[in-house]
C-alpha cells in the first residue's frame, strides 16, 4: 500500500518496543537501513497487509513502554504493519487507556463507578490529586472490576517491563504509594479473598479457587484438571456438543443463548478455518467473576477452551482480556505457556493429533468491546465498533470466518458438564436455568465477592449469604445495563426465567446493593455518564441519545414530581428509540437502569 | 477457455412488505425492495456506490420476529419475511433519530431532511438550548475543498470512499469515541499534512454538505450559490486516456463543481484530483 | 515549503496574426485570419504536415485527417501519440492486426494476476488503478516492474526494480523460464501463433542469472513473476510509457506481447494486454485516421480496396503510400521538405524530446498555423493563431478511451470571446481552399465516419448515450461485442481464427544515452498525480500537492553530492543543462534520478532528454538520459 508518513521518527525506545513484539524489520521499506537488495526487489502485497491484527498489541507495546503513543512511534508501527496512519490514529483514539498526547509515564486509574462511588471514590480522587505531583497522571474511569474491594485504583508505570500495582480498597496513602512506587506496593490479596465461599467442597465452578496453586499445572491436574479434556477426546466433537446441548448450558454473558446450539452451528459451517474466542472483556460495572476465575484457576479456562475448540473444529483460540486486569493477564499467560510446554496446547494436544493454541489479546479500555462483534473488530485491529447482524458470528465472525464466542464463565461450565455428565449437571438449578451460577455481590454488604449458587436461589438468599447491611434501598441486577429492584422484591428467583417474569434481568450476574448513602439520581447520572462515555459513536440513537439522556438526568438531579415530568417524558421517548433503533446491546440497554429506577423505585417522585 | 462471465442468474424471493407480497432478486436489501415498490423510506448514510454502513438508523423498519427495529438499508431480504415500514414504532424511532441529529448537527445543507422533519413531526429544539452540539468550525486548509464537520452526521461514507471500497488512500478515519468521535486525518492534522490526494471522492458521497468544493463553500458564504440556476452536463475528462465521465455543474457559465455519474462503468462516481478540480484552465478567460 | 506556481495561461479569445515573424501578434477578425491562413497553406500542398490533436474529439480528428488527405493531398498527419503510445499501437497491430488494448477495465477486477510494467498508474491513471485495486481486493496478485518503487509498486506482491532500458532482457528471461518450466501454453502457441521456434532460440541465452546481471533484479524475483504469470488462469499485462518512451519502444512492446502469446493470456475474458493511454483521445485520434499510415477505422492505406472506398466517399485521390509521422515531419522540416504546418492543440515546442531542436525546426517553416485554446510556446512561433474551444467542456462530440470505449463529450460552458470549435474552423479553411464540406453538427461528422468505418458503424449517438459509451469493434447497431479483443485466436476453425499472431523477434538494445564518468546518473521521467503533461491545463488550479519541478535523487546520491532538499543544483546532459531544486525520494536507488515535464517554464526537463527515436514508431527515449548533478557555488535553498 502506498502509505503516507510524516517526518516524525521513532525514538530508540519506541523502535525497540515495536521490534520486541514484531521482531526486527526485514527490509528498509519496513524501517530497516537501506540495502542494495531492498532497492531491487521488494515484497509486499497480501502478506504485508495481513498483519493488521497486530495493531492493537503494537499500540499496547508503545503505550506500555513510553506511557503514550507519539506520532513517530505510531508511524513506525504503521510502517511495520502496512497500516495507514490515519486508521491507526482512529483505532488508538478509540481506547481510553491509550494517550496520543504526551503524559507522565505513570497513570493512576481511579474507579469512579457505582460501587466505588458508594465507597467514597470522590474523596479518594480529590486526595490523590492533591498529593500526587505532575509526575503522575490521575485518570478517573469506569469500573476496574475490583468492586469487592471498593474503592479501587490501578497504577500503571510505563517502562521495560511495564509495572502495575493495584490498590483496593484504596486509601489516599496506599493509592499514592502504588502510583509512586509500584514495585514496592504490597502484593494484592489472593484471589480467594474475593470468593468468600472458597474451600467449600460443594463448589463446582469456584472449587479450585483458593485451593490450587494457580501457577502450577501439576497442582491443577492433581485437583481434577484435564479429566474433562480426556473425556472430550473419548466422546469426539459431536459427542461433546451433544453433552453440552443436553446439559442445558446457556451463555452466562447476559444473552442466555444455548451454548450447544452455538457450537453446533459453528461446527457445521463449511467455511474454514473456525475460530474460538473467549470473551474475558468483563467490563459491566460490578462484574469481576472472570477476574477471580482467571486469577484463581487459570488452567480451567485453558482446558475449557481446548474442549470448545475441539468440539467446533477450531485450531486457534483468542482470549480477549480486558486491559485493566494485570494479574489475570500474568497468570493466564503463564498458564498458557506451561500448557504449551507440556503438550496440552500445540500441534498435538494430549498426543491426540489435534492442534490448538491460544493467543491473548488485551483490551485497552472500551466497554463496547465486550460486544461480540466489536470484540472481533478490536482483535482484527479496527475500531471496536459492533457489526450489523446478520451475518452472525457462527457464520462470519473473527476474520470473517465461523467463530464461537463464549465468555469465561460459560466456558468453565463445560468442565463439570463433561466430568459429571450432562444429566447430573442439568439436575443442578431449575428446569430452564441449569447448572451453577456465579453472582458478583457488592455494595452495601458485609462480605462482597463472587458467590456460586445453583440457579434458582432467590435474591434474598444471595444477599443473605453476603451479609446485606441494614438500610437497603435498592438492588441493581445485571450492572449498568441491568435494572433496579426494590428491597421488598427479595424473593425474585435468580434464574433467567424468574427475573424475566419479574420484569427485570439477570444480566451477567451482578447484584449490587445500595443503601441511602448516595442519592439515587446521582447513581442514575453516573450510569448515564458511563453509557455516554462508552458509546462507540457509530449509530445516531446511541451516540446522541446517550448524551441527551445524561443531559436530562442532569437537569432533574435535584427535581421531583411535576418539575421532573417533562424530562421524564423526554427520557422515555429517547429511551424507546435507544432500545429499538441502536445497533447493539449497549445502546439498546442504555436506558434500562434509568427506566427501572423511575418505574420501580419511583425515582423523582 | 473462459468466456465472458454473465454472472449466475439471481433467484427471486418473496416476502411481505406492508401487507403486499413482493418479489425481489436474492441479495436485495429491504431498502431495495421498498424502493422497487415505490416506498420512500428515508435514509442518510446509504450510498449507491458503497456497502451499507447502517449508522444513521433513519431507515429502520419493523420485521416480524425481530426484538429491535432493523435497518432497511443493510438487512438482506429473506423469503417469508414480514416487513412493515410505517408502523408507529418505526415512525417513533425515525422521529427521535431526526431530532437527535438535528439538535446536534447543522443539517442546513442536507437535502430532503427538512421535509422528513416535517413529515415525522420531529422537534429538535425540545432538548433545550443547552443541548450539546458538535460545535465545529469549518476547516479551510486548502483551495480545493472544505471540511465543515459541524454538518457531519458521521455516516462513514467519506471514510469508506477514501478507504478500501474505492480510493484506498486511507487519509481519513473516525477518531475518538462516542459523541466526541470525528472524522480526522492522522493526528487530526490539516489535510495538507495528510495522505489526502484530493480526489474529492469523499465530497462526492457526503450526504450533508459537510464536505464541499471550496467554490461552493465560498459562493454559499457570499450568498451566490443557486442550484436552480445551475446546469449539469456530462462529458469526458481530458487529463488522461482512462476516459472518466465528468458531470460539470455550471452556474453563470462558470464550472462550480464536478461530479461523476455513480453508475458509470469507468468511474463508478470516482475521479482523481485533476478530473475533479482541474477545470479552472478553461475559464481563465482574461 | 514555498508553493511554486507554474505559469498560468489565459484563454485565447480572438484570432491573432502577424505579417512577419519579427513582429508581435495583432488581433485580427476571423475573416482576415482565415484568409491569411488559407493563403499560407495554399502554396504548400504536398509539403504540408498536420499535427492533429490527441486531446480533441474524434470528430475533429476525422475532419483534420480528411483535411490533410483531401485538401492538402498528403498523408502527413499525426499527433502527439507519437511521443507516447505509438509503439503500443505499432506493436499491437503487428501482432494482432489492431492497435487497441485487448481488455476492458472491468476485466482487471476479475483477473488473477496483474503485471504493471513501466506504469505508475496510481499517479498517471488513478481511476484505472481503482479497477486494479478492486482486482487486488478480489484476490488478484499484482506485480510491478519499474526502476522506481512507485506508489503503484507499493501495492505489489513483488516489485522488480530493473535497470532503465532492460525491459527486453527481463521479458526474454521470463519467456525462457516459462518455456523451461514447461508452463508455455502449447495448444495456444500451436494454434494461434507463428514464429515460436525462432522465439525459443531468441530467448534461450537469457538465463535468469544473465538477466539478473543485466537488469539488476534477483533471479528469484524474475522466476517468481514468470511462474505467477504463466500459471494464472487469467492474467493482465499493463504498461505505460516506461515501455514505450524508449528508442526501441516498439520492440519493448513486442517483447511483452510475446509473453501473452507464450501463455495464452490474451483473447479471453480477464486475460489480455492493456497499454494505458496518456491522453483522453490518443486512442481515438489513431482510430480516426489521424496517423500517417491508416485511414479512419484503422484501415490500412496500402490496401487498394480501402483506398477506393474512401476515394469514392470523399471524391478525391488518396496518396497510395504512408505519410510522415510526427518525428519524421520534424526531420523533414530540417531538410526543408516540409514547409507548412497546421498544428491543432499540440505543444511540440515543449513536449518534444530535445525541445530546443524542435523550436529551431518550427522556426524554419514557411508557414505555421496554430489552433489552440492558449497561446502556448508553440503558438508563440506561429504566423496565425486561431482560438479554439476546449474539447471536453465546450464542444459536442466523442472521444475514445484506453479500453476502446467511445463516449460522448458535451458542451457545458460557452467558449470565451470569439473562440470557435475545431471542426468549424477546419471546414472554413477547407472551404477557402475549394472544399465545401457541410456538417450540420458533430453528429453529422460522426455519421460520415460510421459510414466508412465498420468498427464504428453500430455506434449511433443515441446508443452511445444509452450505454454510457460503447467499445469498438461495434459493427452492428443491434448488438454489442465482447469486452475483449482477439477471441478469434481461440477459435477451432482456422478460417474464423484468422491471421495467427507472430512472436516478435526483438533484441536487447541498451539506451542510446550511456552513463559514464562524466554523466553518471540515469535520469528517467514521468508524471505526478496532480499535474499533466506540460502543465498548460493543470497549472490552472491550486493543487495542494503541487510543489513545482524538482530533480528527485536517492538519499544516497543526495548525501554523495552533499545536497539537501530544496537546494538548487545544476543538472546537465549531453544536450543541455537546467537548474532545479533537489527532492529526495527513497523510492529511487543510487544512480537513478527522476524528473517530470510538468513545469517547462520553470525547469525545461526536455532540454535534457534525448531525441533518440524508435525507428518503427518514432517515439523518443524520454525515459533514459544520462545526466550529472553539480552543486552550485552558492547554495540556494527553495523552501
Amino acid at each position: 500500500m502506498d502509505l503516507h508518513f510524516g517526518d516524525s521518527k521513532p525514538t530508540d525506545d519506541e523502535r525497540a518496543a515495536v521490534d520486541a513484539l514484531l521482531g526486527p524489520p526485514e527490509s528498509s521499506w519496513e524501517g530497516a537501513d537501506r540495502s542494495d537488495a531492498d532497492l531491487r526487489w521488494a515484497r509486499g502485497g497480501r502478506e504485508a497487509r495481513d498483519r493488521r491484527d497486530l495493531l492493537l498489541p503494537g499500540l499496547h507495546a508503545l503505550n506500555d513502554r513510553i506511557g503514550w503513543i507519539s506520532e513517530g512511534g505510531l508511524d513506525y508501527l504503521c510502517r511495520r504493519l502496512t497500516v495507514p496512519p490515519a486508521e491507526a490514529y482512529g483505532v488508538a483514539t478509540f481506547y481510553a487507556m491509550f494517550s496520543l498526547r504526551p503524559r507522565p509515564a505513570t497513570v493512576l486509574h481511579v474507579c469512579t463507578d457505582l460501587a466505588c462511588t458508594a465507597a467514597g471514590a470522590a474523596d479518594l480522587c480529590a486526595g490523590v490529586e492533591a498529593r500526587l505531583g505532575p509526575g503522575v497522571c490521575v485518570q478517573r474511569g469506569p469500573c476496574l472490576g475490583l468492586c469487592e474491594r471498593a474503592p479501587a485504583a490501578l497504577a500503571v508505570r510505563a517502562g521495560d517491563p511495564v509495572r502495575t500495582a493495584v490498590s483496593a480498597p484504596a486509601t489516599v496513602r496506599e493509592a499514592v504509594l502504588a502510583a509512586t512506587a509500584p514495585d514496592s506496593a504490597p502484593e494484592e490479596p489472593p484471589a480467594a479473598t474475593a470468593a468468600p465461599q472458597a474451600g467449600d467442597p460443594e463448589l463446582v465452578l469456584l472449587g479450585r479457587v483458593g485451593v490450587v496453586d494457580p501457577s502450577s499445572l501439576d497442582d491443577y491436574r492433581a485437583h481434577g484438571g484435564y479429566t474433562a479434556l480426556r473425556r472430550a477426546f473419548e466422546l469426539g466433537p459431536a459427542g461433546v456438543i451433544r453433552e453440552v446441548t443436553d446439559s442445558g448450558l446457556v451463555g452466562r454473558g447476559g444473552a442466555a443463548f444455548p451454548t450447544g446450539r452455538k457450537w453446533q452451528a459453528t461446527a457445521s459451517q463449511p467455511d474454514h478455518p473456525h475460530y474460538l474466542v473467549c470473551n474475558a472483556d468483563e467490563s459491566e460495572p460490578g462484574t469481576f467473576k472472570d477476574r477471580v476465575l482467571l486469577e484463581g484457576d487459570p488452567y480451567a479456562l485453558v482446558e475449557a477452551m481446548t474442549i470448545a475448540a475441539y468440539a467446533t473444529g477450531a485450531h486457534r483460540g483468542y482470549v480477549y482480556l480486558r486491559g485493566e486486569y494485570p494479574r489475570a493477564l500474568r497468570r493466564l499467560e503463564h498458564a498458557i505457556a506451561r500448557a504449551r510446554a507440556r503438550g496440552f496446547l500445540g500441534d498435538d494436544v494430549l498426543g491426540q493429533g489435534y492442534a490448538f493454541d491460544i493467543e491473548i489479546r488485551r483490551g485497552a479500555g472500551a466497554y463496547i468491546c465486550g460486544e461480540e462483534t466489536a470484540l472481533f473488530n478490536s482483535i482484527e485491529g479496527y475500531r471496536g465498533e459492533p457489526r450489523s447482524k446478520p451475518p452472525f458470528p457462527v457464520e462470519k465472525g473473527l476474520f470473517g470466518k465461523p467463530t464461537v464466542e463464549n465468555n469465561v464463565e460459560t466456558l468453565v461450565n463445560v468442565l463439570p458438564i463433561l466430568t459429571m455428565g450432562a444429566p447430573a449437571y442439568a439436575a443442578i438449578g431449575t428446569a430452564k436455568s441449569t447448572g451453577p451460577k456465579l453472582f458478583c455481590v457488592c455494595g452495601s454488604v458485609e462480605r462482597p465477592g463472587v458467590y456460586e449458587l445453583p440457579f434458582g436461589a432467590t435474591l434474598g438468599e444471595v444477599l443473605e449469604l453476603a451479609g446485606v447491611r441494614p438500610g437497603l434501598r435498592a438492588v441493581l441486577l445485571g450492572g449498568a445495563a441491568g435494572g433496579f429492584v426494590r428491597p421488598d422484591e427479595l424473593d425474585i428467583p435468580l434464574t433467567f426465567e424468574g427475573t424475566r417474569e419479574a420484569g427485570t434481568t439477570l444480566g451477567s450476574g451482578v447484584v449490587m446493593a445500595f443503601d441511602g448513602t448516595v442519592p439515587l439520581p446521582r447513581l442514575l447520572l453516573r450510569i448515564a455518564e458511563f453509557f455516554r462515555d462508552e458509546s462507540c459513536g457509530q449509530c445516531v440513537p446511541c451516540r446522541v441519545g446517550t448524551v441527551r439522556q445524561e443531559e436530562a438526568l442532569h437537569r432533574i438531579v435535584e427535581r421531583t414530581g411535576a418539575a421532573a415530568a417533562d424530562d421524564i417524558a423526554l427520557l422515555r421517548e429517547v429511551g424507546r428509540a435507544l432500545r429499538d433503533a441502536s445497533i447493539c446491546g449497549l445502546g439498546q440497554t442504555a436506558w434500562n437502569a434509568v427506566e427501572s429506577a423511575i418505574d420501580r423505585l419511583g425515582a423523582y417522585e | 477457455m473462459t468466456v465472458t462471465p454473465l454472472g449466475i442468474p439471481r433467484r427471486l424471493l418473496e416476502f411481505t412488505l406492508d401487507g403486499q407480497e413482493v418479489r425481489v432478486p436474492e441479495g436485495s436489501t429491504v431498502l431495495d425492495a421498498c424502493r422497487a415498490a415505490g416506498k420512500d423510506v428515508p435514509t442518510l448514510c446509504q450510498g449507491d456506490t458503497l456497502r451499507p454502513k447502517n449508522a444513521c438508523r433513519v431507515c429502520v423498519v419493523e420485521v416480524e420476529g425481530s426484538r429491535t427495529l432493523v435497518p432497511a438499508c443493510s438487512r438482506t431480504a429473506e423469503p417469508g419475511m414480514v416487513v412493515r415500514t410505517d408502523t408507529e414504532r418505526a415512525r417513533h424511532s425515525r422521529k427521535v433519530v431526526l431530532e437527535l441529529l438535528a439538535s446536534s448537527v447543522d443539517l442546513s445543507t442536507t437535502p430532503r431532511v427538512a421535509g422528513w422533519i416535517k413529515e415525522y413531526e420531529a422537534k429538535p429544539d425540545r432538548f433545550g438550548p443547552e443541548a450539546a452540539r458538535l460545535g465545529e468550525e469549518p476547516r479551510v486548509d486548502n483551495d480545493l475543498y472544505v471540511r465543515d464537520y459541524d454538518k457531519c452526521i458521521l455516516c462513514y461514507k467519506c471514510v469508506d470512499a477514501c478507504g478500501d471500497q474505492w480510493q484506498n488512500t486511507f487519509a481519513i478515519s473516525v477518531a475518538g469515541r462516542g459523541f466526541d468521535a470525528r472524522i480526522a486525518v492522522e493526528q487530526d492534522a490539516p489535510l495538507t499534512d495528510s495522505a489526502c490526494v484530493y480526489c474529492g471522492n469523499c465530497v462526492e458521497v457526503c450526504p450533508t454538505g459537510a464536505l464541499s468544493f471550496k467554490s461552493e463553500f465560498d459562493m454559499r458564504a457570499a450568498g451566490t450559490w443557486d442550484e436552480t440556476k445551475q446546469t449539469e452536463t456530462t462529458t469526458v475528462c481530458a487529463y488522461c486516456g482512462v476516459g472518466c465521465n465528468l458531470t460539470l455543474h455550471v452556474q453563470d457559465n462558470e464550472i462550480v463543481k464536478v461530479t461523476s455519474p455513480h453508475d458509470n462503468p469507468v468511474t463508478h462516481g470516482n475521479l482523481c484530483i485533476k478530473g475533479r478540480f482541474g477545470y479552472q484552465h478553461v475559464q481563465n478567460r482574461d | 515549503m514555498r508553493k511554486r506556481q507554474p505559469k498560468t495561461y489565459t484563454r485565447l479569445t480572438h484570432p491573432l496574426v502577424r505579417d512577419s515573424r519579427d513582429e508581435p501578434f495583432r488581433r485580427a477578425s476571423w475573416e482576415e485570419a482565415l484568409d491569411r491562413a488559407a493563403r499560407g497553406l495554399q502554396g504548400n500542398r504536398g509539403v504540408f504536415g498536420m499535427f492533429s490533436c490527441a486531446r480533441a474529439t474524434n470528430e475533429m480528428n476525422y475532419v483534420a485527417q480528411k483535411f490533410a488527405r483531401v485538401v492538402m493531398g498528403t498523408n502527413n498527419v499525426d499527433s502527439c501519440n507519437r511521443t507516447c503510445h505509438a509503439p503500443s499501437v505499432a506493436g499491437l497491430s503487428a501482432a494482432f492486426g489492431s492497435g487497441g488494448g485487448t481488455s476492458s477495465y472491468e476485466e482487471i477486477e476479475h483477473t488473477d494476476v496483474i503485471v504493471m510494467w513501466g506504469s505508475n498508474a496510481r499517479f498517471a491513471h488513478p481511476i484505472f488503478f481503482q479497477h486494479v485495486l478492486k482486482g487486488i481486493r478480489n484476490g488478484a496478485r499484482m506485480y510491478a516492474v519499474d526502476p522506481r518503487r512507485t506508489s503503484t509498486a507499493e501495492w505489489a506482491e513483488s516489485w522488480l526494480g530493473l535497470n532503465v532500458g532492460t525491459d527486453i532482457p527481463m521479458a526474454h528471461a521470463i519467456g525462457r523460464e516459462i518455456i523451461h518450466a514447461g508452463l508455455a501454453n502449447e495448444a495456444f502457441i500451436e494454434r494461434a501463433t507463428t514464429g515460436f521456434e525462432e522465439y525459443r532460440a531468441l530467448v534461450e541465452p537469457w538465463t535468469l542469472s544473465l538477466a539478473e546481471k543485466v537488469t539488476g533484479v534477483p533471479a528469484r524475483a524474475i522466476r517468481e513473476l514468470a511462474h505467477a504469470y504463466a500459471r494464472a488462469e487469467r492474467a493482465q499485462l499493463c504498461w505505460t510509457l516506461g515501455i514505450t518512451e524508449h528508442h526501441n519502444g516498439t520492440d519493448n512492446v513486442r517483447a511483452l506481447i510475446n509473453l501473452s502469446l507464450l501463455t495464452g493470456q490474451v483473447g479471453r475474458y480477464g486475460a489480455g494486454l492493456q497499454p494505458l493511454r496518456g491522453q483522453n483521445n490518443v486512442q481515438g485520434g489513431g482510430d480516426m485516421g489521424a496517423i500517417p499510415n491508416r485511414l479512419p477505422g484503422f484501415q490500412d492505406i496500402l490496401d487498394a480496396d480501402t483506398r477506393l472506398k474512401f476515394e469514392s466517399a470523399w471524391d478525391t485521390v488518396i496518396e497510395p503510400h504512408y505519410g510522415l509521422n510526427l518525428t519524421e515531419m520534424f526531420e523533414a522540416m530540417e531538410e526543408g521538405s516540409l514547409r507548412a504546418v497546421y498544428c491543432v492543440g499540440e505543444n511540440p515546442a515543449q513536449s518534444e524530446a530535445d525541445s530546443e531542436q524542435a523550436v529551431r525546426r518550427l522556426r524554419q517553416l514557411d508557414f505555421l498555423l496554430v489552433q489552440d485554446i492558449f497561446l502556448t510556446k508553440t503558438a508563440e512561433l506561429a504566423d496565425v493563431v486561431l482560438p479554439a474551444t476546449a474539447g471536453w467542456a465546450e464542444t459536442e462530440g466523442t472521444t475514445t478511451n484506453s479500453e476502446r470505449r467511445v463516449q460522448r463529450v458535451r458542451r457545458a460552458v460557452t467558449p470565451p470571446g470569439e473562440a470557435r470549435e475545431d471542426v468549424d474552423i477546419i471546414c472554413e479553411l477547407a472551404a477557402r481552399l475549394g472544399h465545401d464540406w457541410k456538417y450540420a453538427d458533430s453528429e453529422a461528422v460522426w455519421n460520415e465516419l460510421r459510414s466508412v468505418s465498420p468498427d464504428h458503424y453500430g455506434m449511433t449517438y443515441e446508443r452511445l448515450e444509452e450505454h454510457q459509451g460503447i467499445q469498438w469493434p461495434c459493427p452492428s447497431t443491434e448488438e454489442l461485442e465482447p469486452t475483449y479483443l482477439h477471441g478469434r485466436l481461440w477459435e477451432k476453425d482456422p478460417a474464423r481464427r484468422g491471421m495467427p499472431a507472430p512472436f516478435g523477434i526483438v533484441r536487447h538494445d541498451p539506451p542510446v544515452d550511456l552513463t559514464d564518468e562524466e554523466y553518471p546518473i540515469r535520469l528517467t521521467t514521468g508524471r505526478r498525480l496532480d499535474s499533466y503533461n506540460t502543465g498548460v491545463q493543470s497549472g490552472g488550479y491550486a493543487s495542494p500537492l503541487r510543489r513545482g519541478e524538482y530533480v528527485e535523487l536517492s538519499p544516497e546520491d543526495a548525501e554523495h553530492y552533499g545536497v539537501v532538499v530544496g537546494e538548487e543544483v545544476r543538472v546537465s546532459s549531453r544536450r543541455g543543462a537546467v537548474t532545479a531544486p533537489v527532492w529526495v525520494d527513497p523510492a529511487l536507488r543510487p544512480g537513478l534520478a527522476f524528473m517530470t515535464m510538468h513545469f517547462p517554464d520553470e525547469v525545461d526537463t526536455n532540454q535534457l532528454t534525448i531525441e533518440a527515436n524508435c525507428p518503427i514508431a518514432g517515439t523518443a527515449e524520454f525515459k533514459a538520459s544520462a545526466i550529472r548533478i553539480e552543486k552550485l557555488p552558492v547554495a540556494t535553498i527553495v523552501r
